[in-house]
């Protein structure tokens, strides 16, 4: 992978940023951090039912590129599984992300989807699918909606380096660009999709060479700057509000945990991930460069440390007093109407599925 | 001789007929050195080198496109999706090119796709499903879904040979929950046979993949509890389907129960009930019923996805209800 220091991304103009808003990037960063190692406690105890999907050492990718999004304009986002941060900048809670992993009845999906797997379009993000790639040609389609209403909305999609791969990416991507689509797509470029290295996954050198082909800008920066993410996000998100299209934004970051909690990386080569935990921390390098260039103090950081930890401790308590989900509603919310799926004969104590099998009281052919 | 599990049938499988034929390939996701998801292909690429092991781009489409391609030519590709869930990126390129192949170009495509299948694993709805349905009504395509490590092997390497394309489903929740002494040598299943798995006088089951073990022990629960002589049928191949055997299980019990996994409506029970209905029906002394999942996308949640899948309980349910027709 290329050495981060390589990257262009201009900060000469300066963050754009309050002071209040640069605490603010720093609290989701710690935030996203935290609720991943809590939920890797409660992993541990089997309190997650599925898989458990970090971002550990994306944190500044997925928090920078969200930040540049103006919910009070009703921006919509398209996160992936390693968008946590995105999601929680968007408004999510770790009430609703604890209450996803642990399966609850009371949880953003009432159990029917895994992890971080759950939209809310009046919050302005769209749950995903497994399949990577799909999200692109949704978000085409979210953001002509904006257009064709004429609403000064923008909309952004996250793919990893893997879903580039995909067809439905280049169908997406490619529909928003001859349409000039409000949109931004981001490609988290974190080094690996699953095991697969991104020199197994394109003979490009850089995925922002991609645009070209799309006719779109294409740019490239540090993932792992929060300031340069939001920063380069931001200059899209303004284009794209201006009506002038797409950007295609490659974001150089690194995956310091497997796929999944699973996943022991066997294929990631000694040392690397040692040497990006070492030297290119999202978060070590962001609370430096708070001190160093913006003069906060370490109490200060130190105080949005304990606030994070007492809202994930009452979230933690909340989602697990929360109930699991009752089996018949499993049936209900496949179609608008009618409300649930009607119950299947032989289960148990189901009484129209008794009266409906019911022998007639005469045999043979009925006579009216 | 030790016991080998589903998994590692189906790895031995591969094995043997990459070593017997140099035209067998494996195109798939981290199937190369990381050993797949399940880790059904590890080891592979160390035997037989990146050549023949292709670890590809993150492309479902183009891995079946490709291996179609290279099967005209004459090689023999065994594609892994990394979950069968995810075969519905290939949608496309199966049944509307690989299917038709032949039959409009006369194009073999002698290749398998395989990959991990089936619920009961908390996996959610896009890691737990059962596709098997949607190609069955896609002519040109051969499926078959294994329930015993034996038929994995077998089934696999028939599969490999055969000159069509075949799907081939393997259950997620067998991988490395059941094992047995597997037989000796090239031990080859011919596709398009069923198994009986059970003989019994009263009553029949006729299902595949893991709902065979579900059927198993409800019919050991029933000879327990009720007296009741229950015959299961495991199918193995879903096309071309064995009438042959179906009739024969219809004809001696006259009492038929179809369990599968996947969701009722549209799914592989209505098939089979309306070929017992051409086959066999003066031979029903009952209506042939069916236990399938719920019509919803497989929840998440244990109580959910317990509820949506059909239980061993469920079976039990509903032969006691055939039964006393």
């Amino acid at each position: 992978m290329a050495a981060s220091g390589a990257l262009a991304a201009s900060r000469a103009a300066g963050p754009g940023l309050t002071r209040d808003q640069l605490l603010e990037l720093y609290y989701y960063m710690r935030l996203t951090r935290s609720l991943e190692e809590r939920l890797v406690n409660l992993y541990r105890q089997t309190k997650v039912v599925g898989g458990l999907f970090r971002s550990l050492g994306q944190e500044a990718d997925a928090v920078g590129s969200a930040y540049a999004l103006d919910r009070s304009k009703g921006d919509v986002l398209s996160p992936l599984i390693r968008n946590l941060g995105s999601m929680l900048v968007h408004g999510a809670t770790p009430l609703e992300i604890l209450r996803q992993y642990m399966a609850k009845g009371d949880s953003p999906t009432r159990g029917s989807e895994l992890n971080i797997h759950f939209g809310d379009t009046v919050r302005g993000f769209i749950g995903q699918i497994s399949h990577l790639g799909d999200m692109v040609p949704v978000m085409a389609g979210v953001t002509l909606s904006f257009k064709l209403r004429n609403e000064p909305r923008v909309g952004l999609v996250y793919v990893g380096d893997g879903a580039t791969s995909t067809g439905a990416f280049h169908e997406g991507i490619n529909f928003a660009a001859v349409q000039r689509c409000p949109l931004v797509v981001i490609v988290e470029n974190n080094g690996y999709a699953y095991s697969t290295p991104t020199s197994k996954q394109t003979a490009c050198t850089s995925f922002k060479d991609k645009a070209i082909g799309y006719g779109i800008p294409g740019v490239r920066a540090d993932g792992n700057d929060v300031v340069a993410t939001y920063q380069v996000t931001k200059e899209a998100v303004d284009r794209a509000r201006a009506g002038e299209g797409v950007t295609l934004i490659e974001l150089v970051t690194y995956r310091r945990k497997g796929h999944a909690e699973h996943d022991n990386q066997s294929y990631v080569p000694t040392g690397e991930i040692d040497r990006w935990a070492r030297e290119n921390d999202p978060v070590d390098r962001y609370i430096s460069e708070l001190s160093t260039q913006y003069g906060f103090s370490i109490s200060e950081l130190e105080a949005i440390d304990a606030r994070v930890k007492l809202e994930i401790d009452r979230a933690t308590d909340e989602a697990e007093a929360s109930p699991a989900p009752e089996p018949l509603d499993a049936l209900r919310g496949v179609y608008a109407d009618p409300a649930a799926a009607p119950v299947l004969w032989f289960r148990e104590g189901i009484r129209s599925a008794v009266d409906r099998h019911e022998r007639p009281s005469s045999w043979g052919t009925h006579d009216g | 001789m030790a016991e080998t599990t589903y998994l590692e049938a189906i790895r031995q499988g591969l094995f043997e007929e990459m070593e017997r034929d140099p035209e067998v390939l494996c195109l798939g996701e981290d199937i190369g050195a990381y050993g797949g998801a399940f880790k059904v292909t590890e080891g592979l690429q160390a035997r037989f080198g990146e050549r023949r092991v292709i670890d590809t781009p993150l492309s479902e489409a183009a891995i079946v496109g490709a291996a179609a391609g290279a099967a005209h030519m004459g090689m023999r590709p065994v594609c892994e999706m990394q979950f069968i869930d995810f075969i519905s990126c290939a949608y496309d390129m199966l049944t509307n090119y690989v299917a038709t192949a032949r039959y409009r170009a006369f194009l073999p495509c002698p290749m398998v796709v395989r990959g991990p299948s089936g619920g009961y694993v908390r996996g959610g709805p896009f890691h737990s499903q059962n596709p098997e349905a949607a190609f069955l009504h896609t002519p040109g395509l051969k499926i078959v879904y294994p329930a015993t490590a034996s038929d994995a092997k077998g089934l696999l390497k028939a599969a490999i040979r055969d000159d069509d394309c075949v799907l081939f489903f393997e259950h997620k929740y067998l991988y490395r929950r059941i094992k047995e002494e597997l037989p000796t040598g090239d031990h080859v299943v011919p596709i398009g046979k069923a198994r009986l798995a059970r003989e019994g006088r009263d009553l029949s089951i006729i299902t595949y993949a893991a709902t065979v073990w579900k059927a198993l022990e409800a019919a050991e629960q029933m000879e327990r509890e009720d007296g009741l002589s229950v015959e299961v049928l495991d199918l193995r191949s879903l096309s071309p389907m064995d009438d042959e055997a179906i009739a024969a299980t219809v004809k001696k019990t006259s009492r038929v129960l179809i369990v599968h996994e996947d969701t009722v409506t549209g799914g592989v029970a209505g098939e089979i009930a309306a070929r017992i209905n051409d086959l066999a029906f003066e031979w029903l002394d009952a209506p042939i019923k069916r236990v399938a999942a719920h019509d919803v996308p497989l929840p998440y949640a244990p109580p959910l996805e317990d509820f949506v899948l059909p239980q061993t309980a469920d079976i039990v349910r509903a032969a006691r209800w055939l039964a006393r027709y």
